[in-house]
């Protein structure tokens, strides 16, 4: 997979965003390196912050597209 | 004991529990390496236990933890989360604190991995 489909799914889910990105780490389209920093953010903790973006690629996360996902979150304060 | 109860026992009971692909001897996945290195490093009492001998295993503990991926590391019954939370929470002496909090400041006196294996049921 490339990784404009996640970059707009994780859009779509943060809106708001001041920074996103998708590396795909390997170049075999399934390791994926995703930041974003976003308002949505502020005041949770890091498990909740990573459950958020795990919830906006749920489907490519649960459908085997994405083999192996390192997420790096921040808030925006 | 089911497969479901068997899980929750160990991420109850267990004061650090890591859920990984492999054991800390044979660590099958590098994910799992990041997660083991930080809680090492940490000097966390790990208890390790693989997933890969069967996929339900997997199944089964993001069922009930809700949490999607391979590591997964639990303080006394908290996710505390996979191997880039954990990294994190490491680098920042953040993870040094949970721990003591959890688990008294002396958590690393009588440091030892430990490793459980699920029984298929």
């Amino acid at each position: 997979m490339a990784t404009e489909p996640l970059e707009t799914l994780l859009q779509q889910a943060f809106p708001d965003a001041t920074e996103l990105a998708v590396v795909d780490r390997t170049g075999g389209g399934d390791h994926f390196q995703v930041t974003v920093a976003s308002p949505r953010f502020e005041g949770l903790s890091l498990v909740d912050q990573h459950r958020l973006v795990y919830d906006a690629l749920a489907a490519p996360l649960s459908d085997g597209t994405i083999h192996e996902l390192r997420i790096k979150t921040k808030g925006t304060a | 004991m089911s497969l479901r109860d068997q899980i929750s026992e160990i991420i109850d009971n267990e004061p650090v529990a890591l859920f990984m692909k492999g054991t800390p001897t044979f660590v099958a996945c590098g994910n799992s390496q990041r997660a083991l290195t930080a809680l090492r490093t940490a000097g966390a009492p790990v208890t390790a236990v693989d997933i890969l001998p069967d996929p339900r295993f997997r199944q089964e503990l993001s069922a009930v933890s809700g949490w999607p991926t391979i590591p997964q590391v639990f303080v006394k019954g908290e996710l505390v989360g996979g191997a880039d939370i954990v990294e994190e929470l490491a680098a920042t002496g953040e993870l040094e604190r949970k721990l003591a909090e959890a688990l008294g400041e002396g958590y690393g006196d009588a440091r030892e991995e430990r490793v459980i294996a699920l029984a298929p049921a």
